[in-house]
């Protein structure tokens, strides 16, 4: 698109094509659909495409698919593999300051977020093989057996990421999800979905199986429902969206007991925003009796 | 293979003399009220209902039916002692919970005795699992009172409030302390609802609770039908919800509950896999099987209801199960020669014979023991199905009573395949002799608790809760606190 920069310039820029992330292929959405983002100067930044059902329909399909394979992997695997979407995104520092300040944040704030989001994938790659040993327990049972309990990721994980926080606010529910052995779908911020398909990119680099995650752009209020009904989505979690849209997406949910993790209110950008309890949200515990003797 | 000569005879003669448990012990009152704000009280629309022995159809006491306005009455009780009880000297709070635990030990037979009478199951299980499990559950979390802070690292704990709690009538005392140890150990107070064919040991519970002289209105029990219980989840100052009982039931509680900021733990309706390798311990395992699915006349939610055997032992295990079966004496639930008692309720009874009527006209073939049941009661002989596949219903559907459905596989893939091939992830088993075999099959059953070489075990200190559509959270072990606290940073 054409951009103010470019009148100055000789050279006719190439614009970026925002497309959606399935299965480890940028597809466009198959409903042929868009929206049109604007910056502050009314200009055209991006045709965005305006993800359907179906396209969430294929996204689960790819997720499912991924799933055993990437919680199979070790955890020294994982950790590595979101450090190295860390080290991605970090090469991409200014792509991603200047994407952020398009889509109407200042420059001096997109360079933080941009920061900050790095690190918080630092943050849980770390994590990937100490939160088992924080919350696993060995449980001392009357009878001749060695019980003890493990988290195992509750597989395929919905998420609706927040609205006012494009690119760290999405990195904030997605790295304690996959970090986990999940695999995910997510709906990006409508009013600032750049950012989330370049994050595919760097993720795509990374790297990380196809699959794992799936990245989506449209209108929440149409996609929310399919989001929190589909059979076989485990758990959704969903950023703010207020009571009538928690009422819908618990109640759906029930269809299949899905896990509903809301996380509403939350300042991304404060340190107490990341803890491992956001892992252990979507995990299973399994408990195991192995007998002693024979 | 069996031939003549080493066929057991299991019609030689052999008979047991009746062994009944005693019950001139066992004092029940003709009337029970709501347990309200530390007194029994009558329901304010003055309906009562009859709790029966299903063992003999005769009726046990009349039972208070509590309505909106009732829980009304509870939630208020247990809300004005919450204050109270949250703050009170977490050991102090701590040493009530133990109480109860010493006092259910003391009064162990009694209660076992009103278990078996009121909800059909034999004495044997009632003694030796139900009553001390119900103990020991209070006395675990009574020690973990006043050691919150160190169940979660990083975090504050707080106690969330009234928690109202919906039991089943499948292990009612013991779910009664699941239900409650936690809450109360964590510094909730709590309503509690039985299930309506059930109600009497948690009314024993009662005076228990009175007894150890916990303050008034921290344990609130109100007793009804599906109508009580819907009051309870649906009151706006009820903080939790814990739920045991049916999936169907589970996905109208966590529709009624959306919207609403209360937390909510389910534990669900389950159809676990119960899977024998050829290199298991065939008679060790044939006595699992039979524990697996009889144990409690089937009604366990994590009752192992589907068989898979690897084909090379398929045509052993079946034939010494049916010879087990055999031996299973089905009858008084009060002898305690007894391995089946009665089925819970007639209209359980009648869920778990149109099951049968499905199996035969899916093309199943039916096995029952040839046993005799009582002409009064209501009663189900032990049943396999075999011959069944994975699209049939009475593999596919939680039936909740005393039958199995039987199913091969050659390979391990195979077999995982098959015990994952369900909405449910409750619990599984595995039998087998190679313990890197055990793990590999329990790294892989999509389930909250998995029994290798044994199955339906309980313990205090082992969580237990499903994936999928079994429920959400855990209850049991460190990972059952959490249900009952809200964690800050």
């Amino acid at each position: 698109m054409a951009t103010a920069a470019e009148k100055t310039r000789e050279r006719l820029s190439v614009a970026k094509t925002y497309k959606l992330y399935i299965g480890g292929k940028f597809p466009r959405t198959e409903s042929g659909r868009y929206f049109k983002l604007t910056d502050k100067n009314g200009v055209v930044v991006a045709n965005v495409c305006r993800g359907s059902r179906k396209d969430f329909r294929n996204a689960v399909v790819a997720a499912r698919k991924a799933q055993p394979g990437w919680a199979g992997a070790s955890a020294y695997l994982r950790g590595q593999i979101l450090y190295r979407i860390a080290e991605m995104l970090e090469g991409r520092r200014e792509q991603f300051t200047a994407e952020l300040n398009r889509q109407g944040i200042a420059v001096r704030a997109a360079e933080k977020e941009v920061d900050a989001s790095v690190d918080r994938l630092v943050y849980y790659a770390g994590w990937a093989d100490k939160y088992q040993q924080v919350f696993s327990a060995v449980n001392p049972v009357s009878s001749s057996h060695f019980n003890f309990s493990v988290l195992e990721p509750t597989g395929l994980v919905a998420i609706l990421a927040p609205e006012d926080s494009g690119l760290l606010g999405l990195v904030s529910n997605l790295a304690p999800a996959i970090v986990g052995g999940n695999t995910a779908v997510v709906l990006a911020s409508a009013s600032r979905p750049l950012s989330a398909i370049s994050f595919a990119e760097v993720l795509h680099a990374s790297d990380l199986p196809a699959g794992v995650v799936n990245l989506l752009t449209g209108y929440r209020d149409e996609l929310t429902e399919h989001f929190a009904s589909h059979m076989d989505v485990n758990a959704i979690v969903y950023c703010d969206g207020g009571k009538r849209a928690a009422r819908q997406i618990q109640s759906l949910a029930a269809g299949n007991i899905k896990r509903v993790v809301e996380r509403s209110g939350i300042e991304w950008s404060k340190p107490g925003a990341q803890h491992p309890y956001l892992i252990r949200d979507t995990q299973e515990v399994k408990t195991t009796w192995h007998p002693i003797g024979t | 293979m069996a031939t003549p000569e080493n066929t057991l005879a299991f019609d030689g003669g052999w008979e047991y003399a009746p062994a009944p448990e005693s019950t001139d012990h066992v004092e029940i009152d003709k009337r029970y009220g709501l347990f309200i704000g530390g007194d029994f009280v009558k329901p304010e629309k003055g309906r009562y209902f009859d709790t029966i022995n299903p063992a003999t159809e005769e009726r046990l006491a009349r039972i208070a039916e509590a309505d909106a306005a009732d829980v009304d009455r509870a939630v208020k009780a247990a809300r004005k002692a919450f204050g109270p009880w949250s703050r009170m000297k977490a050991a102090e709070r701590g040493k009530y919970v133990y109480r109860i635990a010493r006092i259910i030990q003391e009064r162990a037979r009694e209660f076992a005795a009103i278990e078996s009478l009121d909800g059909g199951k034999p004495i044997r299980e009632s003694r030796d699992v139900d009553v001390p499990l119900a103990a020991a559950h209070f006395f675990y979390y009574a020690g973990w009172s006043d050691k919150l802070e160190y169940a979660f690292p990083g975090r504050k704990v707080k106690p969330l409030g009234v928690a109202g709690q919906v039991i089943p009538w499948n292990f009612p005392l013991l779910m009664a302390a699941w239900k409650l140890a936690p809450a109360l150990a964590c510094g909730n107070t709590v309503v509690l609802k039985p299930a309506e064919t059930t109600p009497l040991t948690a009314l024993k519970l009662a005076e228990v609770i009175a007894d150890a002289g916990l303050p008034d209105g921290v344990v609130n029990i109100v007793t009804g039908a599906g109508e009580t219980g819907a009051a309870v989840v649906e009151h706006p100052r009820v903080d939790k919800i814990a739920f045991t009982g049916s999936t169907a039931v589970g996905r109208v509680i966590q529709k009624a509950l959306a919207g609403t900021r209360k937390k909510y733990t389910l534990e669900l309706g389950g159809k676990a896999a119960n899977v024998i390798f050829a290199d298991a311990a065939i008679d060790q395992a044939v006595e699992g099987i039979v524990n697996g699915i009889f144990f409690n006349q089937g009604h366990v939610c994590c009752a192992g209801s589907r068989l898979f055997v690897q084909e090379a032992v398929a045509d052993e295990v079946v034939e010494k199960l049916k010879d087990r079966m055999e031996t299973l004496i089905v009858g008084d639930p009060l002898d305690k020669n007894t391995d089946i008692g009665a089925i819970n309720s007639a209209a359980q009874l009648e869920k778990i014979e149109s099951y049968l009527e499905i199996g035969r006209s899916e093309g199943g073939e039916m096995f029952q023991s040839s046993c005799t049941v009582p002409d009064t009661g209501y009663w189900c002989r032990p049943t396999i199905f075999t011959g069944v596949s994975q699209s049939n219903r009475v593999v596919q559907e939680e039936i909740f009573g005393p039958v199995l459905a039987i199913q091969t596989f050659r390979s391990y893939s195979e077999a995982i395949a098959k015990a994952n091939n369900t909405p449910y992830g409750l619990s599984g088993g595995v039998w087998t002799d190679k313990g890197a075999k055990i793990f590999k099959m329990t790294q892989n059953v999509r389930a909250g608790v998995v029994w290798a070489n044994t199955f339906n075990k309980f313990d205090p200190t082992s969580p237990f809760g499903g994936y999928k559509e079994s429920g959400v959270g855990r209850e049991g072990g460190l990972h059952g606190l959490d249900a009952y606290l809200s964690l800050e940073a």
